[in-house]
């Protein structure tokens, strides 16, 4: 599978945007096809996306867990694990982090957060590290258990919520008892958007160092590459794969705390909004580069936070945005046939040249 | 809705046996439309999509043309064509069938959900069923009676499939494709075309599968239909071990494991109701953890899936 590579040069640039491009163009025709103006469309995904400082920050709150959840797929990736078990660690990573914020509320603040966001890592990271090692020590497809690991965390998230933390006062819409207000996630200066996104930013940042400068990264592309040399010159592929699982299901687990600290302070059903399989779209796009999940999760965050508008100006359902998601999706694994043509296009021209001279 | 509680306990099992029946529908459909497709060397994780796009195609065409029939009729064509995009895009070389998949997944169920947005009627006419329990006085007994017409034809499914992977020269091609396309190609079969063919046809019976979501009682249309049966008819192939006939007995205990949740409600037990209704979804984990081994030599695996380590 050639999912890590992570060269440099046009190649990796012009692929994904001409890609995209294509995708776009037929999200065009079938808007047109469905009745809406195709121009109008695209322009209200971007006043909705960055038409205004409201807007960007709009995105940006959308970003953070994209970006989160965008590791969660793209780290195992890199040690040739997929997984797509994104939304299920983010909604036991935050269920996990309420229990924890509601143990530790009488404390400052700060030991709650922390006690939260080390809870939501510990769980996520668990439960994708389950999926990982699923794959590797028994051969079961880790596309299929992560994605049956969503449905049982979201059955344990409502089963929980409706049972044992549920709070007696929240009648027609189960949720736990809230996390004290003071507690709360902080915003960046001057703006709404909460500290997520440095939360975000931040492990994007430290994937990208994880993979590209050190030994550990180094070990990790091998086992991508090729698992066969990596046993062979005695890595150990286990604890590799088991690493990077729970390192990705940790940034999941984490956004999950962030959802529930930052906008909801407890945890229900509302907390799983769909950003874990937008998360999936994220990594791809990014082919499981976390610099490139960074700049992909924002405008993605702009797309996402665009569906209501879609609604309410073209009369289109919010069901339109996850058509123009699998569209695009579908052209950018498409356009992975290009890349070895493209090369060997180049080895042609250069060939003609050099005959013709 | 049946009222078990008349007869106590056996109320359960009776709910659970016309449960799996009527449950075991769409995996049938679906695995034995997934064991088509990974015979011919191929996997389509996208059924969750594709059974989605059925299901919706079903009631929408029911609902315009009044004929149910022709509704299980578009699913099928409808799904058969998604097929046939995840097979041409699969064809491109460097292309992962497995993140294709992935795609397939987000895609169909997103056109799903933008086409099944605009239905107003809450039912659409429905496909007749064979009332077996007529005889019957037990409002439980004759609910679990009820059976879908799909449910035989399912059924037959199976048996052909299986016939046509036994005893034609089409279905030897097929797996000649699947365990050795080197060897098959170079003995002039189009393996191509045979990839193609088998995940086409095998999309459009998991859409005929997504067909009865709508098209059976309750039979309402829903975002959360399908609530990943696609997914675990897949896995379900790997526990059946691409057999058809084993496809058949697997998607009833499938059927039964999802109606365990909805029987001891209705029999009044109503703890735990979520995690109840989550035990598929732990019993295909559970399946798969048992049925799969790291050494990957599994027995009537395709040979094409083995050597890439897609079981």
């Amino acid at each position: 599978m050639n999912l890590s590579k992570d060269g440099a040069g046009f190649e990796t640039v012009l692929i994904p945007l001409a890609a995209v491009a294509a995708g776009t163009l037929i999200f065009a025709l079938f808007c047109e096809w469905a009745g809406a103006s195709a121009v109008g469309v695209f322009r209200s995904i971007y006043k909705a996306g960055f038409g205004s400082w409201f807007s960007w920050q709009n995105s940006l709150v959308r970003a953070a867990p994209l970006m989160l959840c965008g590791l969660a797929t793209a780290l195992p990736a890199r040690v040739g694990i997929i997984t797509v078990g994104n939304e299920g660690a983010f909604v036991i990573g935050g269920l996990a982090a309420t229990a924890a914020g509601l143990a530790t509320a009488p404390a400052q603040p700060l030991i709650c957060l922390s006690a939260m966001a080390v809870a939501g890592m510990v769980a996520g990271g668990a439960w994708i590290a389950l999926a990982a090692g699923l794959q590797h020590y028994r051969g079961v497809n880790a596309v299929i258990s992560s994605l049956l690991l969503n449905y049982i965390g979201l059955a344990i998230l409502l089963q929980m919520v409706e049972g044992p933390m549920r709070d007696p006062a929240s009648l027609n819409f189960p949720a736990t008892f809230a996390i004290p207000e003071t507690h709360q996630l902080g915003r960046i200066a001057g703006s709404r958007v909460h500290d997520g996104l440095l939360f975000g930013v931040i492990a994007c940042l430290l994937a990208w160092f994880l993979l590209e400068k050190t030994v550990w990264g180094m070990k990790a592309k091998v086992v991508g590459g090729n698992p066969r040399t990596a046993k062979l010159v005695g890595l150990p592929l286990g604890q590799i794969i088991l690493t990077a699982g729970f390192l990705g299901g940790a940034c999941a687990g984490l956004a999950g705390m962030v959802e529930v600290a930052a906008i909801h302070s407890r945890a229900s059903q509302s907390i799983s909004a769909g950003y874990g399989y937008v998360g999936i779209l994220v990594a791809f796009l990014a082919r499981h580069s976390p610099l490139r999940v960074l700049i992909v999760s924002v405008v993605l965050g702009a797309v996402v936070a665009s569906g209501g508008i879609l609604q309410r100006d073209h009369d289109l359902p919010d069901a339109t945005i996850a058509v123009f998601e699998g569209i695009v999706f579908l052209t950018i694994l498409a356009s992975e046939t290009l890349y070895g043509r493209k090369f060997s296009l180049a080895v042609l021209a250069r060939n003609a040249a050099h005959a013709e001279s | 809705m049946p009222n078990p509680d008349s007869i106590g306990a056996w109320g359960v099992a009776i709910a659970l046996a016309g449960g799996a029946v009527r449950g075991s529908i769409p995996y049938m459909f679906v695995s034995l439309g997934e064991c088509l497709t990974e015979k011919s060397g191929r996997i389509n994780l996208g059924m969750e999509g594709i059974l989605l796009m059925g299901a919706m195609s079903a009631f929408w065409v029911s609902d315009r043309s009044g004929s149910p029939w022709l509704g299980a009729l578009a699913a099928a064509a409808v799904s058969g064509l998604l097929g046939l995009l995840h097979a041409g895009i699969t064809e491109l070389p460097r292309v992962n069938d497995v993140a294709a998949g992935i795609a397939m997944i987000i895609f169909g169920s997103g056109l799903a959900f933008f086409f099944g947005k605009q239905f107003v009627a809450p039912m659409a006419p429905q496909l007749p069923v064979f009332d077996l329990g007529t005889g019957f006085s037990n409002t439980a007994i004759h609910s679990a009676l009820r059976i879908s017409p799909l449910f035989f034809v399912g059924i037959a499914a199976g048996l052909v499939l299986h016939y046509l992977f036994e005893r034609t020269r089409w279905g030897l091609h097929v797996r000649a494709t699947g365990d050795a396309p080197e060897a098959a190609r170079s003995m002039g079969i189009p393996v191509r075309w045979h990839r193609v063919v088998a995940t086409t046809i095998g999309a459009a019976l998991a859409g005929v599968g997504g067909s009865h979501l709508t098209l059976y009682f309750p039979g309402i249309w829903s975002e959360g239909i399908s609530g990943g049966q696609g997914l675990m008819a897949v896995a379900l192939v790997i526990f059946a071990r691409w057999s058809p006939l084993r496809c058949l007995a697997a998607s009833l205990l499938f059927g039964g494991a999802q109606a365990l949740g909805p029987s001891l409600q209705s029999a009044g037990v109503t703890g735990f109701y979520h995690l109840f209704n989550a035990s598929p979804y732990l019993l295909t984990l559970a399946v798969m953890i048992a049925s799969c081994s790291q050494k990957r030599t599994l027995a009537g695996i395709p040979g094409a899936l083995m050597r890439r380590g897609a079981g």
